[in-house]
């Protein structure tokens, strides 16, 4: 592979959102027959720079060029026209249109459709990239690695000479993710130039020729993939300071000396059978026009344990959030926490019966608009009521002692809405916490965060473990759960596929599970 | 009891006419994403430009051509408001349809005090007839070429396509170099148009004369139509007609001698009643498109 002259270059982009300076005067090129990667952290500006390049976001100054002319590029169709395709990170679907009028769309007049003639082009689209798709198929019945597959034909239907994915693995499965490194490694030997966005090292360092590293908005490394080591780009990546275990979380663990096919150990004793679970789920279904949401749902989590569930998003995780958390009642089933059936108990019941919760969706757990203190007590009002009056005094102190304990930066009175992720994600977990749940169940509890609070989380959730109580933590990121969990059960459908032991669940084994192929415990 | 049946008939697609021309327009604009409740407005300014030039001009194509532009720049103004400034698309909606009929109705007190314009005999048949089931040729418009036309553009059309795009995934008609802005101000000011013709049908061959309950909520009709229908052409066009023929038949009910003591306030409110019925069978459950209610910005 010798890249040659440089296609798509960028100098100077830069873009500041108020005072915040999302890419400060950041310059790359990609050239034909190149994989260019651009590595950073969440938040460090790379989707920005995409979208710029997309036209999608105005810079406020540096110019983009193809083919040594400078480009003008203040629209999609303008990038289109030189000759630039994007798989942006949420998918640029329509739902309800077939896979042809999907790709079609962005060539089609005002006038009749030749739908036989657009269906054909198609069809030859998808066998250059090496895909197949029945091209009448609405998009709401594919997969996601499937609707990722027409995203790029989508992409490449123009005359496109430089592809940019952004973040294209996030979502999908390790058999999906490596359906796509061979698409890309065919399209890179036709000369396409492509620009691989990511933040995860292991996957750069297998896909890429080059990698350049943004932080905070400037570019702070460039270097050949060949001749560059993960730990040089992880600690590139957080700013060079950072200590070894950082650099490894950072990434998902599997940096270049910790093997894939070698996760933590589970420790000693983790999650005794003779114990009695904490939380037990039985046959939980609960029903929704078309196929259940969750169907016949059962699983257990001991004491001392954490049970990481898998699974492709869609596949019932909201719906049991919805259904532990007591916002939503299942169709039939029993829930149990802690040896008690809370199955019709609201919200406050199954909290008092010991069941703490991180969910989803962070700001739509806190009031953005109270202060910090007022937040961490929202689920106990009633230990800091005297006399049908808040007890002003003992919510401070409250406050003053959980933003020392759990290292949260912020003052009590402060609201919450100006708080970072982390910091926010701290205070819902001291909230959970500091009712001394008898099981946690967290849902992506470290999405978005930077790597301090990333390890913060994990930190917090060995540490409830290591008391005895019970964890579930339902996330998407292979990775992570593998890193912090003792045991691995897939979700699939609204059901359990299978489960395994952390040491045995390796990518392979869980990706065939999340794709409904069953696997013995 | 007897009931003329073709009489039953004729009046049927009279009646329904303007519902088929406003609904399919409001289906036009509901297909980017954009509830337009300005309609009932709309048909009401189609109603009265349409009445005041053929009025004054002697034409009734000149009235039909003003109505026309009346209805774009409804629809302009909609665009204004809930594209360009990304306003909530309730309150536009309701606010345009307020001020258009509170501008028509004082334009139409200073034009006329005193005694209302007795004009029946001046425009008691303006335009052509066919003599099929003794309908309007715009009657014929509507149901022969406007919906066979809307049907076609929306299902096998470049224009169509964008629609639907972008009433369903304006990020993704954006990305593919749709421009979301210009699809709604075309829809809403080809839907305007539409609507204003439906309004205009009424005061030009219809009644020949313009009164203030013109309108009389046959927009909101449509609404409630193009839910009933669920986007699609041909539905909109087979509820117009039974909502046309619940109204035509409690017109013939309401002069025969054994409905005379049913209050004639409860023979008229039948058809509406009819679609409140409908929609609470056939309206749960529907698939809004994905950007309904909701402005488009980028970034």
């Amino acid at each position: 592979m010798t890249p040659t002259r440089p296609l798509l270059e960028l100098s100077g982009i830069t873009k500041r959102f108020g005072d915040l300076v999302a890419n400060d005067a950041v310059s790359l090129s990609v050239a034909s027959g190149e994989v260019v990667a651009m590595l950073g952290e969440n938040g460090a500006g790379k989707s920005t720079l995409m979208k710029i390049v997309y036209g999608l976001v105005r810079p406020d100054g540096g110019t983009i060029t193809m083919d040594g002319r400078p480009l003008d590029i203040s629209s999609p169709r303008d990038a289109m026209a030189a000759g630039i395709g994007m798989v942006t990170q949420e998918f640029s679907l329509v739902e309800t249109m077939t896979v042809t009028e999907n790709v079609a769309l962005s060539s089609v007049g005002l006038g009749r459709v030749d739908v036989r003639a657009a269906r054909q082009r198609v069809v030859d689209a998808m066998d250059r990239v090496g895909v197949q798709i029945e091209p009448e198929r609405l998009i709401s019945t594919l997969s996601i690695g499937e609707r990722q597959r027409v995203e790029i034909v989508k992409a490449l239907f123009h005359e496109c000479r430089v592809l940019i994915l952004d973040e294209p693995t996030a979502v999908l499965t390790p058999q999906d993710v490596r359906a796509l490194f061979e698409t890309v490694q065919r399209l890179r030997r036709t000369g396409l130039g492509v620009l691989f966005v990511s933040h995860k090292l292991r996957e750069v360092a297998e896909i890429s020729d080059r990698v350049v590293v943004l932080r905070r908005g400037s570019l702070v490394g460039e270097r050949a993939t060949a001749e560059v080591t993960t730990h040089e780009l992880a600690s590139l990546m957080m700013g060079g300071t950072a200590p070894e275990e950082d650099v490894a979380s950072a990434v998902g663990l599997p940096v270049a000396e910790v093997p894939e096919e070698a996760p933590v150990a589970p420790r000693e004793g983790a999650g005794t059978a003779e114990r009695r679970p904490v939380l037990i789920l039985t046959d939980v279904t609960l029903e929704r026009p078309g196929r259940p949401a969750l169907d016949h749902l059962t699983f257990e989590v001991r004491p001392g344990e954490i049970v990481g569930l898998a699974g492709i998003s869609g596949n019932g995780q909201t719906e049991l959030m919805n259904v532990l958390g007591g916002v939503e009642l299942p169709t039939s089933g029993r829930v149990e926490v802690d040896g008690a059936a809370v199955t019709r108990l609201d919200v406050r019941g199954r909290l008092d019966a010991g069941l703490g919760r991180l969910t989803e969706d962070r700001r739509g757990s806190v009031v953005p608009q109270l202060s910090v203190e007022h937040n961490l007590v929202l689920e106990d009002l009633p230990s800091f009521t005297r006399r049908g009056m808040l007890d002003k005094a003992a919510i401070r102190a409250h406050a003053e002692e959980v933003i020392r304990r759990f290292d949260i930066r912020a003052t009590p009175t402060d609201p919450v809405s100006s708080l970072s992720g982390g910091n926010m994600q701290k205070v819902l977990l001291a909230r959970a916490l500091s009712r001394r749940p008898k099981v946690l169940v967290a849902a992506q509890p470290t999405r978005g965060l930077d790597v301090g609070a990333y390890r913060y989380v994990h930190e917090q959730l060995h540490e409830l473990r290591d008391t005895g109580a019970g964890v579930l933590v339902i996330s998407e990121d292979l990775d992570e759960l593998r890193s912090l969990c003792d045991r691995i059960l897939v979700l699939f459908r609204g059901a359990i596929t299978g489960g395994l032991p952390v040491a045995e669940a390796t990518s392979e084994r869980l990706g065939a599970m999340m794709t409904g192929e069953s696997v013995e415990v | 009891m007897s009931i003329n049946v073709l009489a039953l008939l004729s009046a049927m697609l009279t009646i329904a006419t303007p519902l088929v021309w406003a609904g399919i327009g409001e289906l036009i604009v509901e297909k980017t994403g954009v509830l337009n409740l300005g309609i009932e407005g709309t048909m009401y300014l189609g109603a009265f430009i349409g009445f005041l030039v053929a009025l004054r001009s002697g034409s009734p194509w000149l009235g039909l051509i003003a109505a026309i532009g009346g209805g774009v720049v409804a629809g302009l103004l909609m665009g204004l408001l809930t594209v360009t400034l990304g306003l909530n698309q309730h309150v536009s909606g309701l606010g345009v349809t307020l001020l258009l009929i509170a501008a028509c109705e004082f334009a139409f007190r200073l034009l006329y005090t005193g005694a209302r314009p007795t004009l029946e005999d001046k425009f008691q048949v303006l335009l052509p007839d066919v003599p099929v089931l003794d309908q309007h040729w715009l009657t014929y418009v509507a149901f022969l070429v406007l919906a066979p036309a809307a049907w076609w553009v929306l299902r096998a059309t470049g224009m169509g396509y964008r629609l639907q795009a972008v009433g369903e995934n304006f990020e993704a008609a954006d990305v593919a170099g749709i421009s979301v802005t210009a699809t709604r101000y075309v829809a809403l000011m080809v839907g305007g148009a539409l609507m204003a013709i439906g309004g205009a049908f009424l005061t030009l061959a219809v009644l020949g004369n313009f009164t203030l309950d013109i309108i009389n909520g046959r927009g909101w009709v449509c609404i409630a139509l193009v839910i009933f229908a669920k986007w699609r052409v041909w539905p909109v066009v087979l509820g117009a007609l039974i909502f046309a023929g619940t109204d035509a038949l409690q017109l013939q009910l309401a002069i025969t001698k054994t409905f005379s003591d049913i209050p004639r306030e409860l023979m008229l409110a039948l058809p509406y009643l009819a679609v409140i019925a409908a929609l609470a069978v056939w309206g749960r459950k529907v698939h809004y498109p994905a950007s309904y209610l909701q402005a488009y910005r980028r970034g």
